[in-house]
């Protein structure tokens, strides 16, 4: 059976670009050595990894590649960002504020440093996902240390107003780190122009390796290593460096850049067919996140009456890829934090659905989706109690 | 992720739909917890002549409804109050452990449903509450932490092996 299966999940799944694969593949087979060796092959090492940072740097806009610390991955540079500010700063103060719909990364390290005595203010967000930037700065007392809000939300897309929140920290002397992991490479990120202290991105987020992230860590910025021994990346990271990942994500970096234009205008192109069409295939559904302050490659959907995991299920069936973020799907027993705090009840964060489009897709995949998803969903109401109570 | 007999109750699942005239109507769980299922019962001479079920769900969940109908459809009450939801999974050829709480509702379902029947039978009159009865617990039943897998104790709150939060509707 030859079907041409339709990736709608590229924040899970991006695919590695050819060119990655490519400067991967040689530096397998070139034996690159160790960057902090003092021969020969070390320094060639060396010139990749310093290579590749030029690369995120540039990305990003980090004034000097130093300030790029390369990790194992996003959730490492969100530990050591939220972690690592709050052991540097234990002795000036013990508490953060951040917002309602972080990544799990974020609420999970501020909940382990809630455990051993930091206290934490988490803000609310309007029904679209956004902070209100004056409740961040009611929020931050004498005793805040942090600041932590993300870029853009992995689930729905909204992206927050970090430029405001960033005025407010930098007045307040407080420490502000975003996560940016759904952002980085595939909306501009300047972290200059935002005033970030720290920000966290993942290389495979725009179709580099996964396992390799970054951290930028604005010169000057108190942070303690979370992993120690070595002396790799400026005494920030230790562990021997993933160069072969790195120099991958150099590469998927610089591509990021020059593509950033096409890309957004590609996949906007889909999110807005998408969008268009939709009411012609299903009823009774809410789109989640900020009409305007939204990433262009993603749309979260909740269709009332059924339950995400199985039309996931469903839709694999007819070879197309999609993502849920219902309990049960992620494993958790837990609706969507997210979701439910913007609104959502319980039944309509289950049947809630993620779609993420890459440079794969074509308009053409809007369609088959979207008549899988019809079918899909009139199956499953059919089956479900729930709209079987709206008929009547 | 799941065993082909859950794929194939899942995709083509037996006995969906509603009965106007049932004898006994059994609904449990809820959408907090990710499931509802509601069964319904036609009974004659004691057996059950037709049984249908809706439900709102994960893959697990609607292929759970379907198998319980199949096992149970014919067999006398006496027959059908035997089936545990231990029996349902094992039919299923398994269950993924973070399934086995919330999504395996079936039998449940179906024995609010019959004593549904058994109280209508007796003329007792049904309050409203009784058949929107949570899930119920065969005793031994467990649950597992949905991040380390590791077994919770009922009630708790945290799981002792990886110290997350675990919110489970017991």
């Amino acid at each position: 059976m030859d079907m041409k299966i339709i990736n709608l999940d590229h924040l899970s799944a991006n695919p590695l670009l050819p060119e990655v694969q490519d400067a991967m593949i040689e530096a397998i087979r070139e034996n690159h050595g160790n960057p902090s060796s003092q021969h020969r092959m070390g320094e060639r090492a060396f010139e990749s990894l310093s290579n590749a940072r030029k690369s995120v740097a540039k990305l990003v806009n980090s004034p000097t590649p130093e300030e790029i610390v390369f990790t194992a991955g996003g959730t490492e540079s969100i530990n050591h960002a939220v972690k690592g500010v709050a052991l540097s700063q234990s002795k000036k103060g013990k508490h953060i504020v951040t917002s309602n719909i972080e990544h799990s990364a974020v609420l999970r390290s501020i909940k382990r440093l809630n455990m051993v005595g930091y206290k934490v203010t988490s803000v609310p967000v309007d029904e679209s996902g956004r902070v209100n930037p004056e409740d961040i700065a009611k929020a931050i007392t004498d005793e805040t240390i942090l600041v932590s809000v993300m870029h853009s939300n992995n689930e729905i897309g909204t992206i927050q107003p970090i430029e405001e929140i960033a005025r407010i920290t930098k007045e307040k002397k407080v420490i502000f780190h975003s996560d940016a992991v759904a952002s980085v490479g595939v909306v501009p990120i300047d972290v200059q122009k935002l005033g970030v202290d720290l920000l966290s991105f993942a290389s495979n987020n725009f179709y580099g390796p996964a396992g390799v992230g970054g951290l930028y860590i604005r010169k000057g910025t108190p942070v303690w290593p979370l992993l120690e021994g070595g002396v790799q990346e400026s005494n920030k990271r230790a562990g021997t460096e993933n160069l072969i990942g790195i120099i991958g994500t150099g590469v998927a970096a610089d591509l990021a850049y020059r593509d950033m234009e096409s890309r957004i205008a590609h996949v906007s192109k889909i999110k807005d067919r998408l969008l268009r069409e939709l009411p012609n295939y299903i009823d009774d559904y809410f789109i989640n996140g900020h009409p305007e302050h939204t990433l262009p490659n993603m749309v979260s959907v909740s269709i009332q009456y059924i339950e995400g995991e199985s039309v996931v299920l469903m839709l694999d069936d007819e070879g197309i890829a999609v993502s849920t973020r219902s309990a049960c799907a992620a494993g958790s027993l837990r609706a969507s934090h997210v979701l439910l705090s913007v609104g959502r009840d319980y039944a309509d964060a289950q049947g809630t659905m993620v779609l993420t489009f890459g440079t794969d897709n074509e308009e053409e995949d809007v369609i088959r989706f979207l008549s899988s998803l019809k079918d899909a969903v009139t199956t499953l109401r059919k089956i479900s109690p729930l709209y079987n109570e709206v008929e009547k | 992720m799941y065993s082909k007999t859950v794929m194939d109750h899942f995709r083509n699942p037996r006995n969906v739909g509603v009965i106007d005239d049932a004898e006994g109507m059994g609904e449990v769980g809820n959408p907090l917890c990710g499931d509802m299922m509601t069964i319904y019962l036609k009974i004659r001479d004691e057996k059950i002549e037709d049984i249908k079920f809706q439900t709102f769900g994960c893959g697990a969940a609607i292929a759970v409804s379907s198998i319980l109908t199949e096992m149970v459809k014919g067999k006398s009450i006496e027959e059908a109050k035997k089936v545990t939801n231990k029996d349902v999974a094992e039919a299923l050829e398994g269950l993924p452990k973070n399934k086995l709480h919330c999504s395996n509702l079936g039998a449940d379902a179906l024995h609010v449903a019959i004593r549904d029947y058994e109280d209508k039978k007796a003329g007792k009159k049904k309050p409203e509450l009784k058949r929107k009865e949570q899930h119920e617990h065969a005793h031994g039943d467990k649950c597992h932490c949905p991040y380390c897998d590791s077994e919770i104790v009922e009630g708790a709150t945290f799981c002792k092996s990886c110290q997350s939060e675990v919110e489970v509707q017991h």
